[in-house]
């Protein structure tokens, strides 16, 4: 069958124009790197902007941003302020590590744009990290985000220069969790960052990656991040979405995970004109264990997409799925999880949950198990729901005199518990819960300053929830 | 008169349940409702307390002299209406203690009282627990979820304990219990018992009767109550069967 001729996006056509011109200025710097960039163009140029008629993107329509003439290439901001002076993080009394992207380019000094701490853990500019470390480079950089994936990744490979950039030797347990945060603040721009983490044998890392908006201007974001775990290594990743209803957040991780690694991700929700998780998972070690949930909140217009792939490489893994969602107005919610497991992976255990509350009639979700089984001595299960909140158990809460909203919320906020009770962090968790319980109120929204009441975080909470801590 | 239901008819989606009922009740009386299957009595009890999908077309339920057909379920709850659920619903994710917290302070706030200090009810609750003979932690448990049914429906009755209704309706507390789980919920209903509450005991069966002794027995079927007396009913009711009422008010 011939194929039918692509219709060429303005966007499109204009990261084509942008990615030659750029790459063709540095005809002379050879090397690797160079020549990843020239391959994802072309890449590039085949695949063009993922669209609807693709079968992964069925549901999720980009076709409004590709008409706006985003920025692809955008500038480094002068370090002047901490980033804390200009943004306040909702997630308090939690201590780690802070980092952040400024408009796509790692927000620092320079003298502290990639440090390196007394236990041989570096942290830091992934474009730095280029420059100073360019055997990792070539050894990790890209080695799992295939460049063909998508049109995303194939742009993102073309024009990302910078991003955060992660490394634990072996034997090494880092205590406290580096926390990024992202954030845009100048309007029509297009971010093609990419993160890094590379965590060596028998070591430990926990990873808070926050998404936020600080004003009402659009923007595209796609980010990839790559982790390659080490055997016996464990990695705690959560991400934390708030961002604008402008702004459209395209999310690409990747997972290589070697024998009796473990990884944990959950990925929060909380708000954004359109946001796509992609979770690629690969199972390469005997013994690997990958527990993967997320809860997302949505109203409005917005629209939330997780896509997760769980390949059993090899035999002897765990995968574990749980994600979970109320969708408020005209949301819209998109659910793939796609699990492979190879002919030789048996023992294989692979479980997959997705459950969904529509709050009206008019949101939607889209909920579609893709099993792919080559081994024939495994447990794999799956399952979906979709539905109200229940009507049985609403009319018990108000027979005992629990107001409708109080109710409500009661039953809103025991559904979306399941995840957050996942979150392995004390003080985080219980920022989540604020959080998700403000995002149920409606509360935690856009304010003047930032997405997340940064002005009013103590704000107090009438309706105490969680009574195990009297 | 606590109660007063006159000529109530209800009807779910359009098809009418109840249809005429009368009952009156006073404070300090134990009202036994007794009848077939399928006569409209969980019907009577969801339309006192306020569910949704019940919808009365013709009556008026008055309670302590106000009208209250289009009172929402919970402020009937907080005025001092409780239901024992035939079937306690399961809550995953909602725990016991954080339930009856927010239960207990609804109501404190819809009466004008501060809010209870965690202590004090943490206090409240043990006490109550005691009653039913609840020995298990409730705090991290959810609501219901997996208990047994003697379980739920002890758990009913703590309920009920902890807030200290008016007029409290038992829809079938007794199916499905054994002889010493019904002894444990009808000890704890004789214990609440007072001059200043009334109890409507929607029962199947007369075995519950020997242990929560009432003061009238009403017999339901079609949709209303086609007699009334006292306790001595509902022995006749045990001796005969259903099938004289049938028999006798069936072709109406």
């Amino acid at each position: 069958m011939k194929p039918k001729k692509r219709i060429i996006s303005p966007l499109e056509k204009r990261l084509l124009q942008v990615a030659e011109e750029k790459l063709s200025l540095r005809e002379k710097d050879s090397g690797k790197f160079h020549a990843l960039q020239q391959e994802a163009l072309t890449a590039f140029k085949e695949l063009g902007l993922p669209h609807k008629k693709l079968e992964k993107w069925r549901n999720t329509d980009l076709f409004d941003w590709y008409q706006k003439l985003f920025n692809p290439i955008t500038e480094k901001e002068e370090f002047t302020t901490k980033v804390n002076d200009i943004f306040e993080c909702t997630v308090q009394g939690f201590d780690s590590n802070v980092v952040s992207i400024l408009n796509g380019h790692y927000y620092s000094s320079e003298e502290s744009s990639l440090q390196t701490f007394d236990n041989g853990v570096i942290i830091g500019s992934l474009a730095k990290a280029r420059e100073e470390y360019p055997e990792y480079f070539e050894k990790y950089y890209s080695s799992i985000a295939k460049v063909e994936t998508n049109g995303m990744t194939a742009i993102n490979a073309a024009l990302a220069e910078d991003g955060v950039f992660v490394y634990v030797p072996d034997n090494v347990e880092v205590e406290k969790p580096v926390q990024l945060i992202k954030l845009v603040n100048k309007r029509g721009l297009m971010l093609n960052t990419r993160n890094l983490i590379i965590m060596g044998n028998n070591s430990r890392f926990t990873f808070l990656h926050c998404d936020d908006s600080i004003n009402h201007d659009d923007s595209l974001i796609n980010t990839l991040t790559e982790v390659h775990i080490g055997e016996n290594a464990s990695l705690d990743l959560y991400k934390l979405q708030n961002i604008n209803d402008e702004t459209a957040l395209l999310n690409n991780s990747f997972f290589n995970m070697e024998r009796d690694s473990r990884l944990k991700v959950n990925v929060l929700t909380f708000n954004g004109g359109l946001i796509r998780n992609e979770l690629h998972v690969s199972l390469n070690g005997e013994g690997a264990e990958a527990d993967l949930s997320g809860l997302y909140l949505m109203d409005k217009k917005q629209h939330i997409d997780n896509q997760v792939y769980v390949n059993h490489n090899v035999p002897h893994c765990n995968s574990n799925e749980l994600f979970k969602g109320i969708l408020d107005e005209e949301a819209k919610g998109v659910f793939n999880g796609y699990i492979y497991v190879a002919r030789d992976a048996q023992k294989t255990n692979a479980f997959q949950r997705n459950n969904n509350i529509l709050m009206t009639s008019s949101a939607k979700i889209n909920t579609m198990p893709f099993l792919e089984i080559y081994a024939d001595d495994v447990q794999c299960s799956h399952g979906a729901t979709v539905g109200q909140l229940d009507n049985e158990a609403m009319f018990y809460l108000m027979q005992r005199g629990i107001p409708f909203d109080d109710a409500r919320m009661l039953l809103m906020f025991a559904f979306a518990a399941e995840v957050t009770d996942n979150i392995r962090i004390e003080t985080l968790k219980t920022n989540i819960d604020d959080m998700v319980k403000k995002r149920l109120r409606g509360e935690l929204s856009i304010c003047d300053r930032c997405v997340l009441h940064c002005t009013t975080p103590d704000k107090p909470i009438e309706f105490e929830i969680d009574l195990s801590k009297i | 008169m606590l109660l007063n239901i006159k000529n109530l008819h209800v009807a779910i989606n359009g098809k009418e349940i109840l249809k005429g009922l009368n009952l009156q009740v006073n404070k300090g009386e134990i009202h036994a409702i007794m009848g077939p299957n399928g006569t409209g009595k969980s019907t009577l009890a969801a339309a006192i307390t306020g569910r949704e999908g019940y919808e009365i077309t013709k009556g008026e339920i008055i309670y302590k002299g106000q009208v209250i057909n289009d009172w929402t379920a919970d402020k009937r709850a907080n005025e001092g209406v409780f239901l024992s659920f035939q079937y306690p619903v399961e809550i995953p994710g909602v725990s016991m203690t954080n339930f009856m917290r927010t239960a207990l302070n609804a109501k404190r706030e819809y009466l004008g009282k501060p809010q209870m200090k965690a202590g004090e009810f943490l206090k409240l609750m043990e006490e109550k627990k005691k009653l039913v003979e609840i020995t298990a932690k409730l705090t991290n448990r959810s609501v219901n979820e997996g208990f047994s049914g003697g379980e739920k429906k002890k758990n009913e009755i703590f309920q009920m304990a902890m807030l200290e209704p008016t007029l409290a309706i038992l829809d079938e507390t007794d199916s499905g219990l054994d002889i010493d789980a019904l002894k444990v919920v009808a000890k704890g209903v004789n214990e609440l018992k007072s001059d200043e509450n009334a109890f409507v005991v929607i029962t199947h069966y007369q075995r519950l009767l020997e242990y929560i002794v009432p003061d009238f027995v009403h017999v339901m079927y079609g949709g209303r109550i086609v007699k009334s007396g006292g306790k001595g009913l509902a022995l006749e009711l045990e001796d005969q069967g259903y099938e004289w009422v049938k028999e006798k008010f069936g072709e109406e």
